[in-house]
């Protein structure tokens, strides 16, 4: 792989930083006025999910590392792994628990999520920003309350808990936005 | 970065007005204190010889030339010629300076009091900066004693190798080899800077291998240091003002330092300014002078957090 210096570094350029390939989400110049000038660089460890902060010398190489977000189908967990499918090759990979993370919450069969492959093996999925699941648990809905605040939990079909207008009721279907996990609104009764 | 919606300012009408209130107000002040103006040229054959500023190549007329990184020498050499107390406002450019506090073109105050000291010539910049900033808290500190304060560790006096180790684990090991005055930049700018009090933080007694045109001396302990100080406002660098080198010998000297530096680092070779040791050879009276960011002062001015806010066009907008 190649190398990039410094003045390279842009939001969302993929390099390697003690053997980890992380993110770089920040760099910042800092000159002083008669001294060497650094960069303050902050970077995400794509592996922890962890934000680093660290200077590094102006001038000074990282290696790239081999990172590619690609868009797969989730298939099925087989109990040890979770199995995605590139949709133009039929390419299957293999996630781990480790690499699926929370994207376990919102998983149904056949939705189509980010796979973050690393030197070819999955690092990390994301979920659809948005994914429609049913309630399999939840107090019963109070009618005629569709105007009134107030929520209550409710558990997906995926083993997420969200909070839920007071209406609702099990085996109806919702929409969740996954990066908060907020309630969206009903799809439609089952 | 061409994107066709850069077209527009990076400053808001308000700040714009600012602007143009505070460049003003500046000049107002050196008025009242008969400080007169010098619009001194922005292109010269000559330029700095500073290892960590480069300087951007111009031409004229197949002569090679530089856009000046400030207006030091031509000022100096006024001072030189006669002209007593002297202040420029205007531009300064450094090849490759881009970021958040930086841009390649810059406003820059610089101003020299003949026979101040440069703790005349702090008390100046505090008074300044209540101008535009009035009841600012002002604290001084020596070099040395901000620096034991945060690192427990004497500047003047550690050595080289300890300073390295301390630069290494601050940041990685591309510093194992590097100068004193290097190490000692990263330091203080990542582990003191950021701990600095509000208001204006005026740092002297620089250590004597950060002196650039500073005299050198021996401080009240002994130790040696440069007559060389710094404004820090908010934690930001702001200002860099030194008790004025007048020997022309010892400039020459600094020159083929800075020279032996750049061949050290493979940096182009940068002809020592030869009119500017003459003026010093034919006197340069005894002064300080001090360089003021401007835009940065507007920043902390506006609160801003990036120099593109407070300028009409920042370098990715033209």
């Amino acid at each position: 792989m190649s190398n990039y210096s410094t003045n390279e570094f842009r939001s969302g350029l993929k390099v390697m930083l003690d053997g980890d390939p992380c993110s770089i989400l920040d760099n910042e110049l800092v000159k002083p006025g008669k001294g060497q000038a650094f960069n303050r660089v902050k970077l995400r460890n794509l592996k922890t999910g962890r934000v680093l902060e660290k200077t590094f010398k102006s001038g000074e190489q990282l290696e790239a590392a081999d990172v590619m977000d690609t868009d797969m189908q989730y298939l099925y967990n087989d109990g040890d792994f979770w199995c995605f499918m590139e949709p133009d090759t039929f390419e299957q990979h293999q996630a781990t628990e480790n690499a699926v993370g929370d994207a376990l919450m919102w998983l149904s069969e056949q939705d189509t999520c980010v796979v973050t492959l690393f030197n070819g093996v999955p690092l990390s999925v994301t979920p659809p920003n948005h994914v429609e699941l049913e309630i399999v648990e939840t107090d019963p809905g109070l009618r005629g309350d569709t105007a009134q605040g107030g929520s209550k939990p409710a558990k997906l079909v995926t083993g997420a808990v969200v909070k839920v207008p007071l209406f609702l009721d099990q085996g109806e279907i919702i929409r969740v936005d996954t990066r908060t996990g907020e309630y969206q609104g009903r799809v439609s009764a089952k | 970065m061409e994107h066709i919606n850069q077209w527009q300012p990076g400053t808001s009408m308000a700040i714009l007005r600012q602007r143009s209130r505070v460049l003003s107000e500046l000049r107002n002040f050196f008025q009242q204190r008969q400080v007169i103006e010098v619009d001194v040229p922005l292109l010269s054959r000559a330029t700095v010889t500073d290892q960590n500023i480069d300087s951007i190549q111009a031409h004229n007329a197949e002569t090679d030339a530089y856009l000046q990184t400030s207006p030091e020498y031509f000022m100096k050499r006024l001072l030189a010629s006669g002209s007593g107390d002297i202040y420029s406002l205007g531009k300064a450019f450094r090849e490759a300076e881009s970021g958040r506090r930086h841009n390649p073109e810059f406003t820059l105050l610089e101003w020299y009091r003949c026979g101040w000291d440069e703790h005349q010539l702090m008390d100046e910049v505090a008074e300044l900066i209540a101008v535009l900033l009035p009841g600012i808290a002002v604290r001084r500190c020596s070099y040395a004693d901000v620096f034991i304060q945060h690192l427990q560790v004497d500047p003047h006096l550690v050595d080289l190798a300890d300073l390295q180790s301390l630069a290494v684990a601050t940041s990685s090991e591309a510093w194992a080899e590097e100068t004193r005055a290097n190490c000692l930049d990263l330091l203080f700018s990542v582990l003191i800077e950021p701990q600095l009090e509000d208001g204006l933080v005026l740092v002297y007694d620089y250590p004597a291998c950060q002196a650039a045109l500073a005299k050198c001396a021996e401080d009240s302990q002994g130790r040696q240091i440069s007559r060389r100080f710094e404004g820090f406002l908010n934690r930001v660098e702001l200002a860099n003002g030194y008790c004025e080198l007048t020997d022309a010998a010892e400039q020459a000297d600094r020159f083929a330092e800075d020279q032996r530096q750049r061949r050290l680092s493979d940096k182009a070779a940068v002809t020592a300014d030869q009119r500017l040791l003459a003026a010093m050879e034919s006197g340069l009276p005894e002064c300080a002078g001090v360089a003021l960011g401007v835009d940065r002062l507007l920043m902390q001015l506006q609160g801003a957090d990036s120099i593109d806010q407070v300028m009409p066009f920042s370098w990715d907008r033209c």
